[in-house]
């Protein structure tokens, strides 16, 4: 449905696009929301998870007796509590995983594969207790050696995590194990003939290190199981409706007997896309025969939930001296952490999706190690590729002596572009968001000694996905939303100023809430950018059901035609020949006699959404180097990126905003940092350091709208891409502040002060 | 252990609640008096989320002991808003859309009036000094800083 | 009749293959048509890939029409899907998977 289409069918146009206060703002505020760690059911039981100490060890025994001796102690368990499950690949977040794999994530069984894997839980009465039957709890392990590294990881005589794992992907199969799980490919024309038409050739190994999400709030799950199995579960999740999918098989239930209710969560990113604490919660109460609440800490979320990649990158560019771009080529080594599924295939695809080049050949590597299992994280796999391909663009652009927005200007992707990894672009929107930079105050201001500036273009795809979402009319006229995706950052105000759009009704008199699985049909989780893409989406179709239904009770009121009714700006009007004869009747009018006119109104949108458009967006930041202490101060950033049409702009801003932090934290400072013995030296807030607020200045956010023609009003997703250019922009922006071109991650303050003597550059130079 | 048996205001309310001696103020709060506004984020003093002030000093709740506030004066968000009135913080925080999640709110918000009822009149500098103390993953500052200056005008009007 | 290419891995698979012209009119046909061609194909088609039909992405859809001059790309799967129908096929086909 076009936009025309949208007005014709006779909604507003008064909420979306203005900045409406959040519905759920004043509990927020107030710290009345719930929270993952904010629920507590009568008789409750603390729950805690031992996990192993070491990197990588066989796990040979495991003796809990003694703990279930504990007085206090009221359940424990172990690998003996979970099913196997056989090797099936299912949707993850913005990945796949394997049931097999998940069942070992979520309890170790023949290994310990990180350290921090869980190898057995407990249930007790007070923390106090459920701490000392951890200690009870006698594990025997034999130690193996370990692998972190991924270049390591992948040579041939490298400790091997999984003796079935064998590499997908390469001809012929091989008959030996390996870390490698996958080898993947892209291609788009003729690889070799292109760097045959290049003037200037580029290229350069890159290197990054994992980084974390980083929510402020750690995992919580709170699980009561009954007698008969029926399960209630609250949890701090990004899909309320995969953890109850996941959890029921793996705890061998019918999905109609667990419901769970998403509480607010408190950031996710791609990371609370999958089981951890759930499945042991309700493990334990099912065992226990109470309800179990489990939190994790700041140490346990570093050490043993999903942090993104590390990688290894080489890419190589080939340009004529024009500027054209005729070659792109990338290999990529992606961690994937214990167990296979890294966002290796992403990564590949995004690569050189910005720009327009008829030779491409990207290839990667999913291959794994000894640390957790990768989770994804906010356009997983796209910034490392990305990163990686803006450095190398920058370093064309010095070579043939051009500016850098232009050169991304005369190889830009735009509709019709034939993207590397298959289909033709629709209308996008990184031309505009070029120009919009072009045009800043920023782009022109000058520069100072040691002051470098950086730009950089990005990539991602975003998804739609099931959707299942409620608007139902009260006895009063207001009007009840309920969506099925949790809000992680402003939906519900986007989702009720469609609503009200819609159906015409004021802003304040909808109410929007997340149902639980129990109240909805399947809903996809949130991430992909997809939950006010495709939420709208539902609204849409639930407010059209409304509409529908008043017009023919209308019809059945006044003796008329269908064709001699409309729904326009919240009322249902007569036309034509019965113009005269009736009153317009609002939604408040047909609520009053809803039950005599054929019983309760309400829409249910049920859809597999769509038609996601790519979001592209471009950065510009300009930084400053204290040679003498190697740390770099963000003076200044813009973000353009293209929303297609922004449901509320504060929020999509706020989107822009925080990618653009977290790309620079990911740049600047944070890292994963392991000892030789394979534990993690920096599971803690204050050394693995993201930005504060006085690391980064205000962040200005350009909203570049490029209608994405199918849907209704023309959304895009947008919380992902704002991750992407950060890398590219700081690494450019550092190399024409110092001259050296960094192609490590992160440019950590001992690592410029190396380069900077290295090269023999001095303050005093 | 004998438990602690600890008198102490929270809020402006007179309370009374018992304690293990390891048991932090963050846990007291959350676990004994059920206020849940403040939140756990790291347990090591680093993020903020727990921030409550103590006899009028803004303070990380999970580095204090729940036996050592006898006698003292509690503040935590639940405590901000007066009666139906939101304070002006609360209200700017809700229009320049300076929280997403939402976890670091309660936070953020203690600390910004912990500062402007030091500082009626701080430079942008010096908000993101003073909530250098407070992680947010979310928003990147942006909207927070801005929230507050905001407030800072409207309540040096009066 | 339809021009359908397959992208990335899923070459592979086939042999190398990557170009089809095939009569399908729907997505679902277009899978079983592939699959009788290459059996191998078969799994990754279910475990999930997107399909491009001129230039616009769908994915986890088997009702989609393909029109008689229609390009079809197949895709790997850009990021999940749905959880809901693949669960219920794959319960189907492994009955004793759980405890």
């Amino acid at each position: 449905m076009t936009m025309a289409e949208t007005t014709a069918n006779g909604s507003s146009q008064t909420y979306i696009g203005t900045r409406t206060i959040r519905p759920d703002g004043v509990d927020k505020v107030t710290g009345r929301a719930r929270f993952g760690a904010d629920f507590n059911l009568p008789g409750q039981l603390v729950g805690r998870v031992l996990r192993s100490p070491h990197a990588h060890a066989r796990i040979v025994s495991i003796d809990a007796s003694k703990a279930e001796a504990l007085p206090g102690v009221k359940a424990v368990i172990t690998r003996d509590d979970f099913g196997d499950q056989p090797s099936e690949f299912v949707p993850a977040g913005e990945m796949m995983m394997n049931y097999k794999d998940v069942v070992r994530n979520v309890m170790a069984r023949e290994k310990a594969l990180y350290e921090g894997h869980a190898v057995a839980a407990v249930a007790a009465t007070s923390v106090a207790i459920a701490r000392r039957a951890l200690k009870l709890i006698d594990v025997k392990y034999e130690v193996l050696p370990h692998v972190i590294d991924v270049v390591q990881a992948m040579r041939p005589d490298a400790p091997l995590l999984h003796d079935d794992l064998f590499t997908a992907g390469v001809e012929p199969k091989p008959d030996k194990p390996s870390n490698i799980a996958k080898r993947v490919e892209i291609t788009l024309g003729d690889i070799d003939a292109g760097f045959k038409k290049a003037d200037v050739v580029v290229e350069r190994e890159f290197k990054t290190a994992p980084v974390h999400q980083g929510y402020i709030e750690p995992h919580a799950a709170l699980a009561s199981v009954s007698e008969d199995g029926s399960t209630e579960l609250w949890c701090s999740t990004q899909g309320h409706f995969l953890v109850r999918a996941h959890c029921a098989r793996l705890l061998g239930l019918d999905i109609s007997k667990v419901r769970v209710t998403a509480s607010e969560i408190g950031g996710g990113f791609g990371g609370k896309t999958i089981i951890y604490l759930e499945p042991l919660a309700m493990a334990l109460s099912r065992k226990a025969k109470r309800p179990v609440k489990m939190v994790m800490s700041r140490e346990e979320v570093f050490k043993a939930t999903g942090p993104t990649s590390g990688a290894t990158v080489r890419v190589k560019m080939g340009a004529t001296r024009d500027g054209k771009f005729v070659a792109g080529f990338a290999e990529l080594k992606y961690q994937a952490g214990a167990f296979q599924g890294s966002p290796v295939q992403p990564g590949v695809m995004c690569a050189y999706a910005p720009y327009d080049i008829a030779n491409v050949k990207v290839i990667g590597y999913d291959v794994v190690s000894n640390r957790p299992k990768v989770a994804a994280y906010r356009a997983p796999g796209a910034p490392i590729s990305e990163f990686a391909v803006e450095s190398v663009v920058d370093e064309i652009a010095k070579k043939l002596g051009l500016d850098p927005i232009e050169l991304r200007m005369m190889n830009a992707a735009r509709e019709g572009t034939k993207a590397a990894y298959g289909p033709k672009f629709g209308p996008i929107g990184l031309e505009e968001t070029l120009n919009a930079v072009k045009k800043t105050e920023h782009w022109n201001t000058p520069l100072r000694k040691w002051q470098g500036r950086g730009v950089a273009s990005g990539f991602w795809f975003n998804i739609g996905g099931e959707t299942c979402a409620s608007l139902t009319v009260n006895e009063d006229g207001t009007v009840s939303l309920m969506a099925g995706t949790p809000d992680i950052g402003g939906l519900r105000a986007s989702l009720a100023a469609v609503a009200a759009d819609e159906l015409g009704v004021p802003y304040d008199k909808v109410r929007p809430i997340i149902g639980d699985t129990g109240s909805l049909g399947f809903n996809f989780l949130t991430g992909g950018s997809r939950s006010a893409f495709s939420g709208s989406m539902a609204i849409v179709e639930a407010a059209k059901q409304i509409k529908n239904d008043l017009c023919a009770r209308a019809c059945k009121l006044w003796e008329t035609k269908p064709d001699q009714v409309a729904f326009e700006h919240g009322h249902v009007k007569p036309l034509g020949s019965i113009a005269e004869k009736f009153k317009p009747m609002s939604i408040a009018d047909f609520a009053k006699i809803a039950g005599k006119t054929g019983g309760p109104i309400g829409g249910v949108g049920r859809i597999n959404a769509q038609g996601a458009g790519p979001s592209l967006g471009t950065h510009l930041v300009d930084l400053e180097v204290d040679p003498e202490t190697g740390r770099v101060t963000i003076l200044r950033y813009t973000v353009a990126q293209d929303a297609g049409r922004a449901l509320h702009p504060a929020y999509v801003e706020g989107q822009f905003q925080g990618g653009a932090v977290q790309g620079i934290g990911w740049a600047l400072n944070e890292e994963y940092i392991y000892g030789d013995d394979g534990k993690l030296q920096n599971a803690g807030f204050l050394d693995y350091r993201m930005p504060v607020a006085s690391d980064v200045p205000m962040i200005d956010a350009i909203l570049v709208e490029v209608a994405n023609p199918r849907h209704p009003y023309g959304v895009r997703g947008v919380g992902e891409t704002p991750i992407v250019p950060p890398l590219g922009a700081i690494a450019n922006a550092m190399e024409n502040a110092t001259g050296i071109r960094f192609t490590e991650l992160p440019m950590s303050p001992p690592k410029v002060l190396k380069a900077l003597k290295e090269r023999g550059v001095s303050a005093k130079a | 252990m004998a438990k602690h048996h600890i008198e102490t205001t929270v809020n402006g309310d007179a309370v009374e609640f018992l304690c293990d001696t390891e048991e932090t103020l963050l846990d007291v709060l959350r676990d004994t008096l059920h206020l849940t506004g403040s939140k756990e984020g790291c347990g090591s003093g680093d993020c903020g989320a727990c921030s409550v002030t103590l006899d009028g000093r803004l303070v990380c709740s999970c580095l204090v002991l729940g036996c050592e506030v006898g006698g003292r004066r509690i503040e935590t968000i639940e405590g901000m808003a007066k009666g139906e009135a939101l304070h002006p913080l609360q209200q700017r925080f809700l229009e320049h859309a300076a929280l997403q999640c939402g976890i670091c709110t309660p936070g953020f918000l203690v600390a910004s009036k912990a500062l402007l009822e030091m500082t009626p009149d701080p430079s942008e500098h010096e908000i993101r000094y003073w909530l250098a103390g407070n992680l947010c993953r979310c928003t990147g500052y942006d909207k927070i800083v801005t929230a507050v200056m905001d407030a800072a005008a409207t309540m040096r009007k009066g | 009749m339809p021009r359908v290419v397959l992208v990335g891995n899923l070459a592979q698979i086939t042999g190398g293959v990557a170009e089809f012209q095939l009569s399908a009119t729907s997505v679902k046909q277009l899978f079983e048509q592939l699959s009788d061609l290459h059996p191998a194909l078969a799994r990754h088609l279910e475990d999930g890939v997107a399909v491009a039909i001129d230039g616009q992405i769908y994915q986890d859809t088997l009702l989609e029409p393909i029109g008689p001059n229609s390009e079809v790309f197949l895709l790997p799967q850009i990021a999940g899907g749905s959880a809901s129908g693949d669960y219920s096929r794959r319960r189907a086909r492994n009955p004793a998977c759980t405890k």
